[in-house]
């Protein structure tokens, strides 16, 4: 089928089948390859993408539910928080491998955009759906609470 | 990983197939030459190249090779300076990286070390990944290696090119080199006036490449670049989500292939219905592999692939196959049986690996022994980046574009699976998403260049996490068993050691059911205690699936045990654990376990210039120690633990807390680790690398445990393979780095074995539990400590 998705704001009509997981369609299909393929199972978060402002794991989520919907991936990412995010990432030197990164910084961002000084608690929680098995953890907690800080 | 402790050359069985022997022979072929690539002033004639643009884009940067006229003639290894650097114009410095970044920031470190005695200035500088090509040497991006093999090599090509744009200045003003200085990408005459490397690049592309005695290394006061905290020249890209991984290869025209694999190692298809799979939109056929025979080797490990025009429909393809398979040999493998087998065989005596003084009448003497029996199951690497290739063929050429830490064992793999020449097979590096030694084995590769030429358009292997979960090669499950014999003063005057694992060499060698060398290598052989009477043994176990290395591979273990029995010793003494670290440890020496009865190969380095130094290896537990401020009153509940282990010519001590409420529900506050690896390029990454590998350890310790049943892994994705998220790391963690002028270690792999054993010891202090079991949190623990002790302790 045909179906036309909200990507960064710009639309794109794919030809897919409804039961098609985003992240496929953005990966194979657009050449979207920023967010990645960890799990297949909503587990990792490796490919978490916005949908209409709220994280979503895309390996999950099929594409007969986005339209007229918002997506943004890592390539589309901007505002403020997510300048303070990258910043903060560079500034600390977070990623290792960077396969995680995508996802972990969609994380963080909406993190830090529902809770301007995130508390370590709230770091756990919002952060614990993100695997990183280089094992950057103590970096990202660390770059959260300087964006955080950034931000003001 | 060291080759070495791949069954390589003198660790083959002699019965070994060509296959292996060849795929071996790769992967030891370019030995570590400590004198580097300047033998004589003869031997290389090209000059600097000026760049005329550059061909197909690659991971975050360009593949200039094809723009590289002359590069036949470095067939062989002996890479030059050309090879590596090269100066356009503009003033670009363009280095290539002939290692695979993973995430250890090889291409960072790298670029420092040539950038730096090139003397450029670093906002010039660009890089770009290698093919997989005998010409640079040895590219095997494992057994924490890179800096360790490349560091000295690196310089003297950074400094010979320097001496290169020295000369040619001096040929353009007419003037005696000696009054000619390079300085951060520009030439100066004493006169003052100066010319810019860009400016020189031409004029020095028709020079020699000066003798060795005619290149000067700089001092280490002057680096500029080497041992200062650089940052990533891959994290820009990668918070962007650019850069290229061997997952996200997209080519024109190509299609996607998943493959359904035995679920028993030497399994086979036995019945194939795939025509409700051929139903599926978008599937476009299946192409049957190989069955695999012994030994297992890189070869692809069979089973039949599902073609399709995405990888979402690959997936359902490969869901609605009907296959029966044919189990094969290894279908009565029961991880839960085979832990009984395996510890059978540690209790009795084994083959003798070191032998000092008189263990056993030691311990008979002993005035009290105690004796200890530990286990650490089966582990899967679980890089979040599932293996991925890309493979298309142009007659009878093979081009293959994915993550692999070995690629030119993936060249040599994939022209032996399909029967080609090497020199037909292409391999292109792009970024690894982790690699941890699961990227050294090359199975994928060989499975997409098999599959690309049945389906005859360019078709990218995808691995999923299930893939990746259920047909890795597995870090080998072991038992140990320790006795250790105490005189009055309760000091240790004698210690056994027996260990029981299936050997990496079994994967190569088929039927291999003790090791040689190689494994024993990794904390068991070269354990320097200051103990009179000590005895390291190693038993039989066989293998049953494909047994690989794992980042720090059999230290992992072995210093889990050595590391733990150190404290149950001290604790039978009634002493303090560090104390009682550092006296078993004993006085400043260098230690040599070859003058034993070991066969000791120092993991590829020179004994010479990387002793095993006990002084090194008491400094970092000391250092470790002075951090966590050891010996500190504790909160109720709060243990503090300590091991040390020496891999990869690094020593690494680490110091965990940990804190155990009521309901026995764990947390661990705070990590200390100290590093002693020499000379370090990058201090910040080296710091990234303690944290990550602590991590690793730590994940494999608590949570980590591959089981099989019926000869299958039953464990498929997360989280029945349960790897540390978040909420359940270390809230802190302190690296120190032991400053140090001593030849680069290794930084990768050594601080993971210390972690294990450092978090079993702090819950013994917190709770008076003793781990001998891993994981901590098996699938019966359900995330609580055991109300008492489980474990056998005889006294």
């Amino acid at each position: 089928m045909s179906i036309t998705l909200t990507i960064n704001g710009t639309p794109h009509t794919v030809e897919a089948e409804p039961d098609t997981p985003l992240l496929w369609v953005l990966r194979d299909h657009l050449g979207l390859t920023g967010t990645k393929f960890g799990c297949g199972v909503a587990q990792c978060g490796a490919c978490t993408v916005h949908v209409d402002g709220k994280t979503r794991r895309s390996c999950v989520t099929p594409i007969s539910t986005l339209s007229g919907k918002q997506i943004t991936t890592i390539e589309g990412l901007e505002g403020p928080e997510a300048d303070a995010v990258r910043e903060a990432w560079l500034d600390i030197d977070v990623p290792q491998c960077g396969y995680c990164q995508a996802g972990q910084i969609m994380a963080a961002v909406k993190l830090l955009e529902k809770q301007r000084n995130p508390s370590d608690e709230d770091i756990d929680l919002g952060m614990s759906g993100n695997i990183c098995r280089c094992g950057t953890y103590m970096r990202i907690r660390a770059a959260i609470k300087q964006a955080a800080e950034d931000l003001g | 990983m060291t080759r070495e402790n791949l069954p390589v050359g003198h660790d083959l069985d002699p019965g070994i197939t060509r296959y292996a022997s060849d795929l071996l022979l790769n992967l030891s072929q370019t030995k570590h030459d400590r004198r580097g690539f300047l033998k004589g002033s003869s031997a290389f004639i090209l000059g600097l190249f000026l760049l005329q643009g550059s061909p197909a884009k690659a991971a975050g940067g360009e593949n200039l090779l094809s723009a590289i006229p002359d590069l036949e003639r470095f067939q062989g290894g002996e890479a030059t300076p050309h090879l590596f650097i090269q100066i356009e114009a503009d003033e670009t410095i363009r280095i290539v990286c002939h290692l695979s970044e993973m995430g250890q920031q090889i291409w960072t470190a790298v670029a420092q070390v040539l950038v730096d005695e090139l003397d450029a200035p670093w906002e010039n500088v660009k890089i770009e990944q290698a093919e997989g090509h005998p010409r640079y040497g040895n590219q095997n991006t494992d057994g924490s290696r890179s800096i360790r093999y490349n560091f000295e090599r690196l310089r003297w090509m950074g400094a010979a090119m320097r001496a290169m744009l020295e000369e040619a200045a001096a040929k353009t003003w007419k003037v005696p080199v000696k009054d000619c200085e390079a300085e951060l990408g520009f030439v100066l005459h004493s006169s003052g006036k100066k010319l810019s490397y860009g400016a020189l690049a031409e004029r020095a592309r028709a020079l020699e490449v000066p003798a060795k005695d005619k290149v000067t290394l700089k001092k280490r006061e002057a680096w500029r670049a080497i041992n200062k905290p650089v940052k990533s020249l891959t994290a820009p890209s990668i918070i962007r989500g650019e850069g290229e991984f061997g997952q996200d290869v997209r080519v024109e025209g190509m299609k996607y292939a998943v493959i359904a694999r035995p679920p028993q190692l030497f399994g086979k298809i036995k019945t194939l219905d795939d025509s409700e799979a051929l139903k599926t939109t978008g599937v476009e056929r299946t192409v049957k592999l190989p069955s695999l025979e012994p030994p297992a080797a890189f070869k692809p490990l069979g089973g039949v692939a599902v073609i399709a025009s995405d990888t979402w429909a690959a997936i359902k393809g490969r869901r609605a196959l009907k296959i029966e398979w044919e189990a094969g040999p290894n279908a009565g493998y029961d991880s839960k049986a085979f832990e009984q087998k395996l510890m059978e065989e540690v209790r009795k005596p084994g083959s003798a690996k070191l032998v000092r003084g008189d263990v056993a009448a030691a311990l008979d003497a002993a005035s009290k022994t105690i004796a200890a029996e530990y286990y650490v199951p089966h582990q899967a690497h679980s890089a979040m980046e599932p293996p991925a290739v890309m493979a298309r063929w142009e007659g009878d050429k093979v081009i293959c574009r994915g993550c692999t830490q070995s690629p030119q064992s993936a060249r040599g793999n994939v022209a032996r699976v399909c029967n080609i020449p090497e020199e037909n097979v292409t391999i292109e590096v792009t970024w690894l998403g982790g690699g941890f030694g699961r990227k050294s084995k090359a199975d994928h590769f060989a499975e997409a260049a098999l599959i690309a030429r049945e389906v005859k358009a360019p078709v990218k292997v995808v691995w999923t996490r299930e893939d990746a979960t259920q047909h890795s090669y597995y870090h080998s499950v072991s038992a140990q068993r320790l006795e250790g014999g105490l005189d009055k003063d309760g000091k240790c005057v004698a210690l056994l050691h027996r260990t029981a694992f299936p050997t990496i060499a079994a994967t190569f060698s088929y039927g291999q059911d003790e090791p040689r060398w190689g494994d024993l290598r990794q904390g068991a052989t070269d354990t320097p205690f200051a103990v009179p009477n000590m005895q390291v043994e190693s038993g039989k176990a066989d293998a049953h699936v494909r047994i690989g290395w794992m980042r720090s591979v059999a230290n992992i273990y072995h210093a889990f045990a050595v590391q733990s029995f150190a404290a149950e010793l001290a604790h039978a003494a009634g002493k303090d654990p560090l104390a009682y670290l550092l006296e078993l440890i004993g006085p400043p020496r260098l230690f040599d376990p070859n003058k034993e009865g070991a066969e000791y190969d120092n993991y590829g380095s020179p004994m010479e210039d990387y002793p095993i130094d006990t002084a090194r290896l008491a400094g970092v537990v000391k250092e470790a120690a002075k951090m966590a401020d050891w010996g500190r009153k504790l909160p109720e509940g709060h243990g503090l633990g300590v091991a040390v282990h020496r891999s990869f010519a690094s020593y690494v001590a680490t110091v965990v807390e940990v804190a155990v409420d009521e309901s026995g529900k764990l947390s661990i506050p705070g990590v200390w680790s100290a590093i002693d690896a020499g000379t370090v390029v990058n201090p910040n990454h080296v710091k990234a690398q303690v944290e990550g590998g602590t991590i690793f350890g730590l994940s494999n310790a608590l949570f980590g445990e591959i089981t099989a049943k019926d000869g299958a892994i039953v464990q498929r994705n997360f989280p029945e393979w349960r790897v540390m998220r978040m909420n359940e790391a270390p809230r802190t963690m302190e690296v120190s780095i032991i400053a140090s002028t001593a030849p680069p270690g290794g930084v990768g792999e050594p601080p993971t074995p210390p972690a294990a054993p450092a978090l079993t010891n702090a819950i013994f202090a917190a709770t008076g539990q003793r781990i001998r079991r891993l994981p901590v949190f098996d699938a019966s623990r359900r995330d609580r400590l055991p109300a008492s002790n489980e474990s056998k302790q005889s006294e």
